[in-house]
């Protein structure tokens, strides 16, 4: 947990670090994180209005990127009990909180996985927002320590569980290949979106497969 | 960006990904949740973390990251293929990803 909650607060070092320099002020910064908690789709917001767009424009494209949040929710919905802890939970559903969760054994370990997960970023993104407003320039780029490639891993790490089961790695290593050829031509954060396109080649598969299944002796011609 | 016009995107954003996230446990509540259903879901979110972690492994946003990326998050897997904790994965990816930078 610790390792994940670091990782969070760097990238939201860099983020206000990017911020900062895109003349954003430390509470803007702040609600910023707070108010979203979603690392990719503040930087692309961060972005784009450092190139000048329209905030509504840079809100819609961070809309974007956020698309995906919508299954998570749908995953995890089980382990949120309506009321209180469905509007305070819907807050923290993440990439992050739903990898760890989903990877858990039982519904209970993924329960405290996603509280415990979910609140350690929910301190560690803002905190590291802060922290980078106020360093600015002097931060050293993370990419010096490798650390940009920790996010992937992790992610990749706790999806492997569910990647035992067959049908569940083929549409993952289709859906994958089409987001990284999809990817320049989509709008940022879209790419992951169009993997879903993966999960066809199942239901494919099954229509191929089916005319062999014959059973013995069922006078069937095949 | 104007104070007023980041109070605008701001609250555009965090409300639209509320939404979002809402929206979706909302829904997967009221799913009559049949082994399929589950099935399908806990699926679509293996695909999308996969994704996830393939693109952020070979893009920088929307262009290429170096090759010492996918280098790194290649070992880490490694390690978790290997049952290695968390910790030794996270360990793995970045001395790999700073190592071959360096070199």
């Amino acid at each position: 947990m610790l390792p994940l909650c670091l990782t969070v607060a760097l990238i939201g070092v860099s983020y206000g670090v990017s911020a900062t320099s895109a003349d954003f002020a430390l509470w803007q910064v702040v609600l910023l994180a707070v108010g979203v908690l979603g690392a990719s789709s503040e930087l692309l917001f961060v972005a784009l209005a450092a190139a000048g767009a329209h905030p509504v424009v840079a809100a819609a494209a961070g809309l974007l990127v956020n698309v995906r949040t919508t299954a998570y929710g749908m995953a995890l919905a089980p382990l949120l009990r309506p009321g209180r802890e469905r509007a305070v939970g819907a807050h923290l559903v993440n990439d992050e909180t739903t990898a760890l969760a989903t990877a858990a054994p039982t519904r209970a370990a993924g329960r405290r996985a996603f509280w415990v997960c979910g609140l350690g970023i929910a301190v560690a993104w803002p905190l590291g927002a802060v922290l980078g407003a106020g360093l600015g320039r002097v931060v050293p780029d993370p990419g010096v320590w490798g650390l940009d490639a920790v996010f992937p891993a992790v992610i990749a790490a706790l999806a492997l569980s569910a990647l035992r089961q067959r049908e569940t790695l083929a549409a993952a290593a289709v859906g994958g290949a089409v987001a990284v050829v999809a990817l320049p031509h989509l709008a940022p954060g879209l790419a992951p979106v169009a993997a879903l396109l993966g999960l066809l080649v199942v239901p494919l598969a099954g229509l191929v497969r089916r005319p062999q299944h014959r059973r013995p002796g069922s006078g069937r011609r095949p | 960006m104007s104070a007023a016009g980041f109070v605008v995107g701001l609250t555009v954003l965090a409300l639209g990904t509320y939404a979002l996230r809402f929206g979706g446990v909302a829904a997967g509540g009221r799913m009559p949740m049949t082994d399929d259903v589950r099935g399908l879901v806990d699926r679509a979110v293996a695909v999308l973390l996969v994704a996830v972690a393939l693109t952020g492994a070979l893009f920088d946003g929307s262009s290429p990251a170096d090759a010492a990326r996918p280098a790194g998050v290649a070992a880490g897997v490694a390690a978790a293929v290997l049952r290695a904790p968390l910790v030794v994965v996270v360990v793995v990816a970045a001395v790999t990803t700073a190592a071959l930078r360096a070199a």
